[in-house]
């Protein structure tokens, strides 16, 4: 299979998922992370199915030498947890309590058209190639202006 | 309730099974905010793939459209200025904090990373202290 063809497949799956499972209805999200009001905690239980599936899987997986259409897996290395790691997932939770999308649930919506999911996914986009741009502008500024070594 | 909680596995496996997927096929992660932030700075060779899952999420967005239409809604209680700087924090936040819901919430806790835990333990609180504030201070709509 090509990469493209699976990496396709992977995302429409991904996509029902987000829809079966109550995380494309924006009301339901509010619903969900607001505490003070009828409290709907029934999304809590998504995790416990997505992990549940893909830790059964995961070690299954990555016990091949490689992925079928790839050369080399690509898994996050990383385990230092620092103030960006927080200040960032933090202010991630600030905007999805306040508009009820996540990235994935925001995109899947956009395919109605409506004005909320759109509106969303357009400052979801413009906020994250602001990051990028600036992040990749200071990094370059910092290794290469004489502060690194 | 039952109904919904059965729902919510249910669609969770799902997710689950197409990360494991990915993984299987691809090598990668499915942190949707990490295939598409490598869309808007692209580098060679990282394109494709993205694109094609993107394309994926849209066609299962109208799967989900004509199967099960009343899966897809759009927040009633807030209005389109709070809904688009929503998106401007989503998007600066899960870019500086290396991932979302998926990333970290999914594929993180699965691999048992510390580091995704505590960025999930993170979002999760200030999703909660967001919401629960709007209902409280703003009776929640905004």
């Amino acid at each position: 299979m090509k990469s493209s063809t699976a990496a396709f497949l992977s995302g429409t799956l991904f996509a029902i998922g987000l829809g079966v499972s109550g995380m494309t209805d924006a009301n339901k999200v509010i619903g969900f992370l607001n505490a003070a009001g009828s409290w709907d905690p029934s999304l809590a239980f998504v995790m416990v199915g997505a992990i549940g599936a893909h830790l059964g899987t995961f070690k299954w997986v990555t016990c091949r030498d490689n992925p079928l259409c790839e050369d080399a897996f690509s898994i996050p290395t990383r385990t230092n947890i620092d103030k960006r790691l927080v200040f960032g997932a933090g202010l991630f939770g600030v905007g999805w309590g306040l508009g009820g999308f996540c990235p994935g649930p925001g995109i899947v919506s956009c395919i109605t058209g409506s004005g909320a999911a759109v509106t969303f996914v357009g400052t979801l986009l413009l906020g994250m190639f602001l990051y990028q741009v600036l992040n990749a502008a200071l990094s370059k500024r910092l290794t290469g202006g004489g502060l690194g070594s | 309730m039952l109904q919904s909680i059965i729902l919510a596995v249910l669609g969770g496996a799902l997710i689950g099974l197409s990360a494991s997927f990915l993984l299987l096929s691809l090598g990668r992660i499915a942190g949707i905010s990490g295939i598409v932030g490598g869309l808007l700075t692209p580098s060679s060779g990282e394109v494709a793939w993205r694109a094609a899952f993107v394309g994926g999420l849209l066609v299962g967005g109208l799967a989900l459209m004509l199967a099960l239409p009343q899966s897809i809604s759009a927040p009633a209680s807030r209005g389109l200025s709070s809904v688009a700087l929503a998106g401007l924090f989503v998007g600066v936040g899960v870019r500086m904090g290396s991932g979302c819901t998926s990333g970290h919430g999914v594929c993180g806790l699965s691999r048992l990373s510390i580091r995704s835990l505590v960025a999930t333990l993170t979002f999760m609180a200030t999703g909660f202290a967001t919401a629960t504030g709007i209902q409280i201070f703003a009776g929640g709509v905004l």
